[in-house]
C-alpha cells in the first residue's frame, strides 16, 4: 500500500487519542460527511491501535504500533501492524448474541466491522487494514450514506 | 478527563467528562465499585459531558451494571448524544440499559 501517512507509535494506550486526531486531522480533504469522520473512522482506528497495543504487543514497552493511511480521493485506508505473534480473526464471538451480551469483552472488532466498509487482516494476525469510503465531497455540507452509522 | 461523584436524594450520579475508554474504566469502575459496597444501590452514570466511549468504556459500564444488578440496584444511563447512542444500537446494548434523555428523566422512579 502506497502511504501518504506514516506513524510510529509507541505501545502506550494514552497515545492512541494523540494518533487519531493526527489521521484525522489530515482527512479534512477527504470528503464533507464529517459524522463518518468523528465517529467511523475515530472508533475503527482507535479500536484497531488499542487492540494492538493490548492483544498484539502486550505489556511490552519496547514494542511499537505502526500506522500507515492512505487518500485516494474520498476513500481512506489505514493499516494498524503490531510486533505480536497475531491471532486468528476467524473463531470471535458477536457480542450481540444473548450468550454474549453480558460479557465485558469482544466488542472492538465488532465495532470496526459495523462502522468501516471494510477490516481485514494479514495472514499472521498482527496487521489490520480499515477501509472507510466516504461520501463524495459535495461542498453543501450533506451527509452520505452507506453501511454506517 | 474524570468523573465527578455527586448524590441526588437516595441516587449516585456519576458525571463521566471527557471520555470513557481503555485507559480510564478501570477509575470509573473502582468509584462505583466503592460506593457499591458502601450500600448505594441506585446509580445514574450522565454522559451529558462525554465525547467519546471505547469497546472498554462499554465493556466496564456492562461489568457495572451486572455486579449492581446482583446486589439488589439499578444502574441507569442518561444524556447519550447521537454518537453515543449508534455505539449503544449496533453492540445491541441499547437493549441492556435503561437509557434517557436527560439526567431527570433517569432518576424518575429510581
Amino acid at each position: 500500500m502506497a502511504s501518504d501517512l506514516v506513524l510510529d507509535i509507541p505501545n502506550d494506550l494514552a497515545s492512541i487519542e494523540e494518533a487519531v486526531d493526527f489521521v484525522l486531522e489530515r482527512c479534512s480533504g477527504c470528503g464533507d460527511d464529517q459524522r463518518s469522520l468523528r465517529l467511523n473512522l475515530r472508533v475503527g482506528l482507535s479500536e484497531a491501535l488499542a487492540n494492538a497495543m493490548l492483544y498484539g504487543n502486550g505489556p511490552d514497552p519496547s514494542k511499537r504500533v505502526k500506522v500507515e493511511v492512505a487518500f485516494q480521493g474520498s476513500t481512506i485506508t489505514a493499516r494498524v501492524t503490531d510486533e505480536g505473534r497475531g491471532f486468528d480473526p476467524r473463531h470471535l464471538q458477536d457480542p450481540t448474541r444473548p450468550a454474549n451480551i453480558l460479557k465485558a469483552e469482544g466488542r472492538g472488532i465488532f465495532l470496526m466491522r459495523k462502522l468501516l466498509d471494510e477490516v481485514y487482516f494479514n495472514d499472521r494476525g498482527n496487521c489490520v487494514t480499515l477501509v472507510l469510503r466516504l461520501p463524495p465531497y459535495r461542498g453543501d455540507g450533506g451527509v452520505g450514506g452507506g453501511a454506517r452509522a | 478527563m474524570g468523573f465527578q461523584v455527586e448524590k441526588v436524594n437516595d441516587v449516585l450520579v456519576v458525571d463521566v467528562e471527557g471520555q470513557l475508554i481503555v485507559g480510564n474504566r478501570q477509575e470509573l469502575k473502582q468509584k462505583v465499585l466503592e460506593e457499591l459496597e458502601n450500600g448505594e444501590r441506585k446509580f445514574v452514570v450522565d454522559f451529558e459531558k462525554t465525547g467519546y466511549i471505547d469497546s472498554s468504556g462499554l465493556g466496564v459500564l456492562v461489568s457495572l451494571s451486572k455486579k449492581v444488578r446482583e446486589q439488589g440496584g439499578e444502574l441507569r444511563l442518561a444524556n447519550l448524544n447521537e454518537d453515543l447512542k449508534t455505539l449503544f444500537e449496533l453492540t445491541k446494548l441499547d437493549t441492556l440499559f435503561h437509557i434517557a434523555d436527560s439526567r431527570e428523566a433517569a432518576l424518575k422512579g429510581l
